[in-house]
């Protein structure tokens, strides 16, 4: 057998291209000669009615080809009119709104498209866009949980009480637990906006071929299937006219699984009627104002436990800020109600939450996905416990681990996909050993007196979380060996770094017997794998890995067979190695993959010297059909692979703080991680993983935050003012250490790995800065300002 | 309202390119879609991010923040000038390859032109040097733990390649 490829540092295929300058991002595409480019005019105000739009100064600009605004839709393509598509409906979502393509009347947010532009350039477009007047009766804005719940002002008047979804979930009586137990504490939590600020933005080029009646698009999307789909609705096309490319993407974090985009729609639109390609790049700010954010959310948490600190009842409310549209439906807060758990047993559990209307931009998943808020809520519970009964933090998280011997476990409540919160797998006792020994758990206490006899103020937290990774509902793959022996794979949901090409390439060479170099990887076009969901909630590696290892499971059985019949072997004495096929013990009774792929598609014209040997005067019973009845040409596999429920993967992190005894300025001196994502395709990629993780996790701990002002105007709409972290901010090192407990829901017993890192960051940050300063961090992001605050509140009235 | 063409020669990578732009042309833009050369990245428009640096006469500048019709009489490098003559990856392509030092890929040419430019003036680095050398670069995936790595390799390959051409 060829070396196994799984679980080995392998460097990265794709990396070639991108070191070279070669990468094909969206803004690369070259799409022909004649492109266009587009420019889209959007709301200054967070709420206001739209009176009229004056476009009569731009037309006449040279090089203007359209302007369109809402009024204009209709006649274009009849179900642009539409609202844009609710992509997740719930029951309990009952006041779902989305936005127009174009702004039909009013507008709910600072950024919402109202007008289009189609120009020779992006300058012209925008110097169009200048040239656009609109009329406004500007309303009152609700901006923040508070004021959504307030009520005084509504974002949208057939909305009462601002609130789109109320939703409950309960596991036993929550109320009756916590009133019959001997502790009982309260806490009042609150998580601010964040964004996944991809260094790319959004984009979109489309090209409509008159030829074949038919349209390309390219998006950086984390969908292309469902931005395909959404186009042909919209467009009136049928399915099978549109073809979606994924091209190279520069990150995506969540942000980019909404769609469609109205440019998405509008650059498509515009590319068939006007028969020139059209593309769309938004700018830094557009990325800030007319994409997406998450994170803002508002906690309420009742508690009830034994003197051990045994949770015995966890009562929880909490308010969402889904922004001014509700496109992703409830997925975030629910992913907060059900994940907020982690690796406890709760005792009972009950969760209530409101998803909430404001004029702010719209909230969608980022990266962790409603878990960074569930795991502060649940950790900061833990933390408020320990300190209560004047306990170890480590040890009451013990105490209320789900066991290794407890698995599957069931939770008793719905998760994101609809089905049963039910954990597969995990060894929390061992990883939270591991993060102990990792972090140096037991010495810190001599270090915290060592460093306090310097004058010097050090704090350590830590934090669990569990992530349902996976979900379905299913991914393909299509694996074809070539008569050259090369073996192409193709899997429908998209890639944006995560290495897709060098671990899906791993896992079919394993299968194959083939060199890594020998297969090619193809993500995210829907010309090679049609039938595809997209890449979110940690599930490429467990549902196109799975699928590829099927698939190329199928093509390998294929092989064996043919060569089974050309040896005169039976298929139990072959092995592949390095693409040839020989009889064990036997290597001189050997065959090619390339030639096996001959073999298996009967030809009536040769093409090359090789494929002679397949033309109807050289191969074949002529008593039987050329290709069997329950056969087909070609060495290929394809499968799909539908797991009945999601993967739970989990993992622990530590941080060592120091805080500033006089500026509060916040430095981390000791990062710790252990993670579990159950079997391991390539390390490497998996730690670049949790780095990454790590570092938007710090920012979203330490820097990040939507500063709105109470108009709705987002006040820190570029890089000089929403404080990213450079490399001078994030720690130095990060220790990793990992645990594999496989999966027994996949072949290959993986799990999710993508979001892991940034999940506990702003729970783990609190109970170190919390350590360190001797009061109780209820609030995240923390600012050395807002905690110079905090100190002068609590030496004013010791609590 | 017909824009006024300039008509400017840019060195780029060695190679002159005659184009005619726009006074307002963006020298980002230009590379991009006037020559072609789409390896230089445009992350924010703003001269934050660091993405589209590129090396204007051995110096790292932000392409997003200059125009093309400034850069005539500069010796411009792209990403697409960082590998060697036969084509093989230069010493800071072949350290991020090694180091894992990319995800994305978006950020990547602004890095590797912002360190090559570093390594010229301080060839050996410590780690902390490494660091600063890369202060000004934004990235969105790796949180920078194997860039920093890329540098210290790439000064590493940088000095066997100057000993090897030593006679």
């Amino acid at each position: 057998m060829t070396t196994k490829l799984f679980g080995t540092r392998v460097q990265r295929v794709e990396d070639q291209r991108f070191l070279r300058g070669q990468g094909r991002y969206v803004d690369d595409i070259d799409a022909g000669p004649h492109t266009l480019h587009a420019a889209v005019l959007r709301s200054p105000h967070a709420h206001a009615k739209v009176l009229e739009v004056h476009v009569d100064d731009v037309l006449d600009l040279e090089g203007v080809h359209a302007v369109w605004t809402y009024e204009d839709l209709a006649d274009l393509s009849a179900p642009m009119a539409d609202p844009l598509p609710l992509l997740i409906p719930h029951p309990t979502l009952t006041h779902a709104r989305t936005q127009y393509a174009l702004a039909n009347g009013e507008v709910n947010y600072v950024g919402e498209a109202i007008a289009f532009v189609v120009a020779d350039d992006r300058y012209v477009a925008e110097d169009a866009v200048g040239r656009i007047r609109v009329d406004y009766e500007v309303l009152p804005p609700v901006v923040g949980i508070e004021a959504a719940r307030s009520a005084t002002a509504l974002v949208h008047e057939d909305v009462p009480g601002n609130v789109g979804a109320r939703m409950e979930q309960s596991n036993g009586d929550a109320p009756a637990a916590i009133a019959g137990a001997p502790h009982v504490l309260t806490l009042d939590l609150t998580v601010e906006r964040s964004a996944c600020q991809p260094m790319e933005g959004r984009g979109t080029v489309a090209r409509w071929d008159r030829d074949i009646d038919r349209l390309t698009v390219w998006s950086s999307t984390q969908t292309s299937t469902g931005v395909r789909a959404a186009i042909a609705v919209k467009l009136g096309l049928d399915l099978g006219q549109v073809d979606v490319v994924t091209p190279d993407v520069g990150g995506g974090f969540g942000v980019k699984i909404n769609h469609p985009w109205p440019e998405e729609l509008l650059v498509p639109l515009a590319a068939r009627l006007l028969g020139r390609p059209v593309k769309f790049v938004e700018d830094r700010r557009e990325h800030f104002i007319s994409s997406a954010h998450e994170r803002g959310q508002v906690h309420h948490v009742e508690v009830g436990f034994d003197d051990d600190g045994r949770l015995l009842g966890l009562d929880v409310e909490f308010w969402h800020d889904h922004g001014a549209y509700t496109p992703y439906g409830l997925i975030v807060p629910i992913i907060t109600s059900t994940q907020l758990l982690g690796p406890y047993k709760p005792g009972a559990y009950r969760v209530r939450f409101e998803s909430l209307f404001t004029n702010t931009v719209m909230v969608t998943p980022y990266r962790g996905a409603g878990r960074p808020q569930g795991c502060f809520v649940m950790e900061r519970t833990m933390d408020a416990i320990a300190a209560y009964l004047g306990k170890d933090r480590a040890d009451v998280r013990a105490l209320n681990f789900i066991q290794p011997d407890e698995f599957p476990y069931d939770q008793g409540l719905i998760f994101q996909d609809g089905r049963a919160l039910e954990y597969d797998s995990g060894d929390y006792p061992a990883s939270l050993e591991k993060l102990k020994a990792l972090v140096g758990w037991e010495e810190f206490p001599a270090f915290k007196a060592e460093m306090a006899a310097q004058g010097r103020q050090v704090g350590i937290g830590l934090a669990c979380y569990v992530e349902g990774t996976g979900v379905g509902p299913y991914e393909g793959a299509h694996v074809h060996i070539e008569t050259t022996g090369k073996v192409k794979v193709a899997t429908g949901l998209t890639t944006q770094g995560q290495g897709h090409a060098t671990v899906f390439a791993q896992i079919a060479a394993d299968v194959l017997g083939v060199p890594l170099a020998d297969v090619q990887v193809v993500t995210g076009d829907t010309r090679r794998m049609p039938y595809a969901v997209g890449t979110f909630a940690s599930r490429a590696a467990v549902m196109s890995g799975s699928a590829i290892h099927l698939a190329a499971t199928r093509a390998r059985e294929k092989v064996l067979r043919i060569a089974a019949d050309a040896l005169e072997a039976s298929e139990d004495d072959l092995e592949i190695t390095d693409g040839v096929v020989s009889v064990k013990g036997a290597p001189a009774s050997s065959i090619a993959l390339g030639t096996i792929a001959v073999l298996s598609n009967p030809l009536r014209y040769a093409f090359d010297e090789q494929s002679k040997m397949a033309t109807q005067f050289s191969v074949g019973d002529p008593g039987k059909p050329p290709v069997a009845e329950d056969d087909e040409p070609g060495l290929e596999g394809k499968d799909f692979y539908s797991p009945e429920r999601a993967t739970f993967a989990s993992g622990m992190h530590a941080v060592i703080v120091e805080t500033d005894p006089l500026t509060a300025e916040i430095k981390i001196l000791k990062y710790a991680v252990v993670h579990d994502c159950g079997h391991l395709i390539n390390p490497m990629i998996v730690e670049g993983q949790i780095h990454g993780g790590v570092a938007q996790g710090v920012g979203g701990a330490l820097y990040e935050r939507m500063a709105y002002d109470e108009s709705g105007q987002l006040l820190n709409a570029s890089f000089m003012d929403f404080l990213m972290p450079y490399v001078t901010e994030v720690p130095t090192s990060i220790d990793i250490d990992h645990l594999e407990t496989p999966s027994p829901l996949n072949p290959l017993g993986i799990k999710g790995a993508g979001e892991a890192g940034v999940i506990p960051s702003a729970a783990v940050f609190a109970a170190a800065i919390s350590d360190a300063e001797g009061f109780s961090i209820t609030s995240m992001p923390i600012s050395p300002s807002e905690l110079f605050a905090l100190r002068r509140l609590h030496q004013e009235e010791p609590s | 309202m017909s824009e006024e063409l300039h008509h400017v020669r840019l060195h780029v990578n060695g190679v002159a390119h005659d184009v005619a732009v726009p006074p307002r042309r963006l020298l980002s833009d230009a590379l991009r879609h006037e020559l072609g050369l789409t390896g230089t990245h445009v992350g924010c428009e703003h001269g934050v991010c660091g993405a589209c640096t590129v090396l204007v006469d051995g110096r790292p500048m932000r392409s997003c923040l200059m125009f093309a019709v400034s850069a005539v009489d500069c010796e411009i490098t792209t990403v697409e000038g960082l590998t060697n003559a036969d084509d093989s990856l230069g010493p800071v392509q072949q350290a991020f390859l090694e180091c894992h030092g990319l995800q994305c890929g978006f950020c990547t040419p602004g890095f590797m032109t912002t360190i090559t430019a570093g390594l010229e003036e301080n060839p050996s680095p410590t780690e902390d040097e490494a660091r600063d050398m890369i202060a000004g670069n934004l990235c969105r995936c790796t949180g920078y733990q194997n860039i920093v790595k890329s540098v210290l390799r790439a000064a590493e390959l940088r000095d066997a390649e100057t000993t090897r051409a030593q006679p």
